[in-house]
């Protein structure tokens, strides 16, 4: 019985230190990769600095799969921009261009009809029941530049959560099974 | 240290951080091309000026358009997007911006085109402010890049106005 009571001591005394140590080393990039974020956020002022694009509706200019950076800035919106908009309602961020700007005198306040380049007709039927056009708080941010390809990733682990899965469970295997 | 993970990981590190080096450089180099282009807008015909049912104006006109877009493509372009758009202003609203036509231009040769059109999307406004309206036409292109930063500028053409009686 003398060597049950050994593994244990062994376990016990070795395990858990490496074990805390190697799961504060994982918090560690967890939450290294969380300030990025939260910096990227504050510099280009935008609620998501990078979106990835769903849907071939601005083809052939992106094409889904691509990355794109945001800005917001506080400058008028024009005609031409590449928005980022949510619809009320919809949490899936969409990316269209400006086409028509309808903007008031004193206040500022701004109409805005977007459409994609490679849709027939505007996003009329994509907005909300009843609303003819967006305004500047259902914008996110303007597309500033861009990745090809690197979305993938995303939309990959999105559509097919099982990967995800299989992605954490195998990144968990190599942190626990790692010496260092 | 120099099992076939680690070394598989070292070169994928490796490989991705070129990549992005080289598309940042890509990008960059666009801003070395000397760029002139040049349009001019004519506007060939009012076919129909009237105040609809929900009592906005709306328009419908043909453009006669001449572009030379060539000197905007450089090794990094994958597209130019350019579209026209009416600029005026009124009463109630300190710009109006309504886009008239676009095209997308996928290589150099085709920037370089007299087109006849009638406007591509209708040509309404909040009112019936257009009678007698003096606008802008504006042509804007949106260089989209195979990779990096977009850039955009416009050419401002003044001295349209509409006529003084719906028709």
């Amino acid at each position: 019985m003398g060597w049950i009571g050994e593994t244990v001591d062994s376990i016990k005394s070795i395990q858990i230190r490496q074990l805390l140590t190697q799961a504060i080393s994982l918090g560690m990039i967890v939450t290294s990769a969380l300030i990025i974020w939260k910096a990227l956020m504050c510099v280009t002022g935008s609620e998501s600095p990078v979106v990835v694009v769903l849907s071939g509706s601005m083809e052939p200019g992106f094409k889904r799969g691509d990355i794109l950076f945001l800005h917001m800035s506080k400058d008028p919106i024009r005609a031409g921009e590449i928005v980022v908009f949510n619809v009320d309602g919809r949490d899936i961020p969409i990316v269209h261009r400006v086409i028509k700007v309808h903007e008031r005198e004193n206040t500022g306040e701004v109409d805005v009809l977007t459409k994609g380049d490679n849709n027939y007709g505007d996003d009329r039927l994509l907005y909300a029941e009843g609303q003819l056009w967006l305004h500047r708080h259902h914008i996110m941010g303007r597309a500033v530049g861009f990745l090809p390809y690197v979305g993938w990733v995303t939309i990959i682990m999105t559509e097919k959560p099982i990967i995800k899965y299989i992605l954490i469970g195998a990144l968990g295997l190599l942190v626990i099974t790692s010496k260092d | 240290m120099h099992t076939f993970g680690y070394r598989a990981n070292a070169l994928l590190t490796f490989a991705v951080t070129a990549l992005a080096f080289i598309c940042a450089i890509a990008s960059f180099s666009d801003k070395f091309s000397n760029q002139n282009p040049s349009a001019e807008i004519q506007i060939l015909n009012i076919n129909r000026f009237q105040k609809k049912s929900h009592g906005n104006d709306e328009v419908s006109l043909t453009l006669d358009i001449a572009a030379d877009l060539q000197s905007l493509f450089t090794w990094n372009t994958k597209q130019v997007f350019v579209f026209i758009a009416a600029e005026y202003e009124t009463p109630k609203n300190a710009l109006n911006q309504v886009s008239l036509w676009d095209a997308i231009i996928p290589t150099k040769e085709h920037a370089k085109f007299r087109i006849q059109t009638s406007n591509k999307y209708r040509f309404i406004d909040q009112g019936h402010n257009l009678r007698g309206k003096d606008f802008n036409l504006t042509l804007h292109w949106h260089v989209m890049p195979k990779t990096g930063k977009m850039f955009a500028d416009k050419i401002v053409m003044s001295g349209y106005s509409l006529p003084d009686a719906y028709r």
